[in-house]
């Protein structure tokens, strides 16, 4: 290895101030090694408003464990978001791609671009798999899970591993979606029912067939041994919340494994307030009105900024500066932050009054 | 002996100065809103091309340098060597070139923070370092933060003669200027030193307190290891790949960056040297308002008229006037932008300093020729702003 970096120094050498990398990458993107990039293979409209994306990660890409997510980042009018998606194909997958399924979200700038505009061919950077929201590399006891929506993502990873391998356990599958148009993989879903006699599922229709909402009753009805199994769960915070509920409540129950894609958020009082926050960017100063409920991110995003950012939920730091002057509300907890130097995380932290940040110093 | 101006030497009350001030700034509002997808590709493309260009360039060189050496065996000459030699040159040439593209149009641009918005970690202010001897910390501080807030502020802006000529009968005469002609040529010759040593005090590093010497040190250390792996590259890594024929791939790296250090010389002292711009005294800067700065700006820089190539091989300097007022808008702006910023200029009577090359290059030479000696006050250099030829032309 000592020899392979040494020889990889002197290479560099010849391409100072650059790295022989970046001259590689003109001939293919996916051959540089200096940053990840992953080239847009294939694009499929799951259902009117999700599409997978089908990735061939390059040079210096981990294999992922189902369940885990990644970071991609897309150009939008020149400039460039990040976001985190949830890899919908399993790690034993064969020809080196990954999959990705974006829902467009309500007002949603990115999960808009990606299922409308994206075209294959393109190039994304992505970041390295990450996340704990993993069933155990031996077989696992008899899991639940419990998803809704676009939340089926990390567990399509799963299912498509057991099924893979040729070792699908008794699973028990409660599945959400509004109407049948809506299932997200809701073919090969059937398809893994029928071919695997151990594989439960449950499709719930929350908007026809009288379905309803999570509740005990249901559990009880559709997975009646739910005492004897771990749970994973993964969709919107409501589902979370009333799963997290029920068991909390539920004598023996077993552990709750939870994967989110927002951040959860403290109510705040209609009567709480805003005020201007002023961003320190670059020796200059913006000012924006900001609301107590919209994260700072977004306001400064919308003024025109662009600060560094990465899961947009609150767990990956990657969004930290200091306040300055003024407080700021945790909406995660309602907590006020009003120590001058304090760290805010921007994607989950609003104004609440004035408020100045630091967006040049990283915390 | 004129003294530099302590005011503003334009005949505006101070209303209509902050109405320009606000134009200016409306002018600059709309094209950063503006920005988008094709400007990202401007650049990006760009940056593709430049380094396919430098890389196929040294290929290119190596080749040539292969051909001679089978020139050793027996034949003396013959059409394998000559065609080496021209693609030894060519190699030179391209490799110029692309040291042009990246140190002026990427490279300065990107340091000054007109790529930043497109939050892309590699095109960034804060990660890029160009391929000359200057490192880009040293140059972000001595031109970003020194030179464009203090703009030909004498005693405040470094980049006045570059601290060792005289281009204005308002810096007071000195025997050493006799010498300017030559250490002019040097300093053209080799220009990328020149910046790169541009931070280094002399002074503070002899005769300093220690910490001013332990920070002349630091600069100094900072450019012995760039200046060092960029020696390595050209001077000894490449050419050791030619085997028997080193010399001639050095010699065609010397050629290249030597193309390139001319090349940013000449269009950097267009910028800033050619008759009509203008010296202020500190005064000036004392209470400044924006749109004084913008006023500043304006009457310190000179544009060079060109073709669209010209301008980019120019880094788009050739627009220094908009660079001055707009340092951190994407350079590929700055040709749309000039159009609005004559317009303004012509409607308040405002001197517009642009010219062809040859006009703005051949009267910086006659200043730094007759500055070498004392006196000087010149009618052409210091007739009055407002009568610039800018008007006529415009």
């Amino acid at each position: 290895m000592r020899i392979k970096e040494r020889v990889g120094e002197v290479v560099d050498a010849f391409a100072t101030p650059l790295r022989a990398s970046h001259y590689v990458e003109l001939v293919n993107p996916l051959w540089s090694s200096h940053r990840l990039q992953a080239r847009v293979e294939d694009v499929w409209d799951e259902t009117p408003d999700a599409r997978t994306l089908t990735l061939r990660p390059g040079r210096g890409w981990r294999r992922h464990r189902a369940g885990q997510h990644i970071r991609v980042g897309v150009p939008i009018d020149g400039r460039r978001f990040t976001r985190t998606y949830s890899i919908s194909s399993s790690p034993e997958r064969r020809d080196g791609c990954i999959t990705i399924t974006v829902k467009v979200l309500e007002g949603g700038r990115m999960s808009g671009h990606l299922v409308r505009d994206l075209r294959p061919g393109t190039h994304l950077p992505i970041g390295l798999p990450q996340g704990d929201f993993l069933v155990p590399e031996a077989v696992p006891v008899r899991p639940l899970l419990v998803t809704a929506g676009s939340g089926i993502t990390p567990v399509m990873s799963m299912l498509r591993t057991w099924a893979l391998v040729g070792n699908m356990p008794d699973v028990a599958h409660l599945h959400y979606a509004p109407t049948r148009h809506d299932v997200i993989f809701g073919a090969e879903l059937e398809r893994l029912a029928a071919e695997h006699r151990r594989y439960d599922l449950h499709t719930v229709l929350t908007r026809s067939d009288g379905g309803s909402h999570f509740c005990r009753e249901q559990l009880d009805a559709l997975c009646p041994d739910w005492q004897e199994r771990e749970v994973w769960v993964c969709g919107p915070q409501g589902l979370i919340e009333a799963v997290e509920d029920h068991h909390r409540d539920a004598p023996g129950a077993r552990p709750v494994h939870v994967e989110r894609f927002r951040a959860s958020l403290a109510e705040i009082d209609a009567d709480a307030r805003g005020g201007t926050a002023t961003f320190l960017s670059g020796g200059t100063e913006v000012e924006a009105d900001a609301d107590a409920t919209t994260p700072l991110l977004r306001v400064a995003e919308d003024a025109g900024l662009n600060p560094a950012h990465g899961c947009r939920m609150g767990i990956c730091h990657t969004c930290d500066v200091p306040l300055a002057t003024g407080s700021v509300r945790d909406l995660r907890t309602g907590d006020l932050i009003d120590e001058p130097g304090r760290a805010v995380q921007i994607c989950t932290a609003a104004a609440a009054g004035d408020c100045t940040i630091d967006l040049q110093e990283t915390s | 002996m004129t003294a530099p101006h302590t005011t503003l030497p334009l005949d505006l009350d101070a209303e209509e100065v902050e109405a320009i001030g606000r134009e200016l700034d409306a002018i600059y509002d709309e094209t950063i809103a503006s920005l988008g997808t094709d400007d990202e590709r401007y650049i990006k493309r760009l940056i593709r091309t430049q380094r396919t260009l430098a890389v196929g360039s040294r290929v290119v060189m190596e080749a040539g340098a292969l051909l001679r050496a089978r020139r050793g065996r027996g034949v003396r000459s013959g059409p394998g060597a000559r065609v080496g030699l021209g693609l030894l040159g060519l190699g030179a040439v391209g490799l110029g070139l692309a040291k042009v593209l990246e140190n002026m149009e990427i490279g300065h641009n990107v340091m000054h923070g007109q790529w930043d918005w497109m939050d892309d970690p590699e095109i960034s202010s804060t990660t890029w370092e160009w391929d000359t001897t200057c490192a880009s910390d040293h140059w972000k501080h001595g031109h970003n933060i020194v030179h464009h807030t203090w703009t030909n502020v004498m005693g405040k802006d470094r980049d006045i003669g570059y601290e060792i000529l005289r281009t204005s009968s308002e810096q007071p005469w000195n025997p050493v200027y006799l010498a300017q002609p030559a250490y002019n040529t040097l300093l053209m010759l080799l220009f990328e030193y020149g910046v790169g040593l541009h931070e280094l005090d002399p002074e503070k590093l002899l005769s300093g307190t220690t910490e001013e010497k332990a920070t002349q040190v630091e600069l100094l250390r900072g450019f012995a290891r760039k200046a060092g792996r960029q020696m390595a590259k050209d001077y000894v890594l490449w050419p050791a790949l030619a085997g028997p024929r080193f010399a001639d791939v050095a010699v065609a790296n010397a050629s290249a960056n030597l193309l390139r250090n001319v090349w940013a010389y000449l269009i950097i002292f267009c910028g800033h040297f050619p008759d009509g711009v203008h010296l202020f005294d500190c005064q000036v800067v004392e209470d400044e308002t924006r749109a004084g700065w913008y006023l500043r700006q304006l009457l310190a820089a000179a544009n060079i008229e060109g073709s669209g190539p010209f301008h980019l091989v120019s880094g788009n300097l050739s627009f220094q006037i908009e660079h001055h007022l707009f340092p951190d808008m994407p350079s590929n702006r700055y040709a749309e932008v000039s159009v609005r910023v004559r317009g303004l200029c012509e409607r308040y009577g405002l001197p517009y300093n642009t010219g062809r090359f040859s006009r703005q290059i051949g009267t910086t030479m006659r200043k730094i020729w007759r500055y070498a000696l004392p006196g000087g006050e010149d009618s052409r250099t210091d007739a009055p702003a407002v009568a610039e030829p800018a008007r006529a032309a415009a």
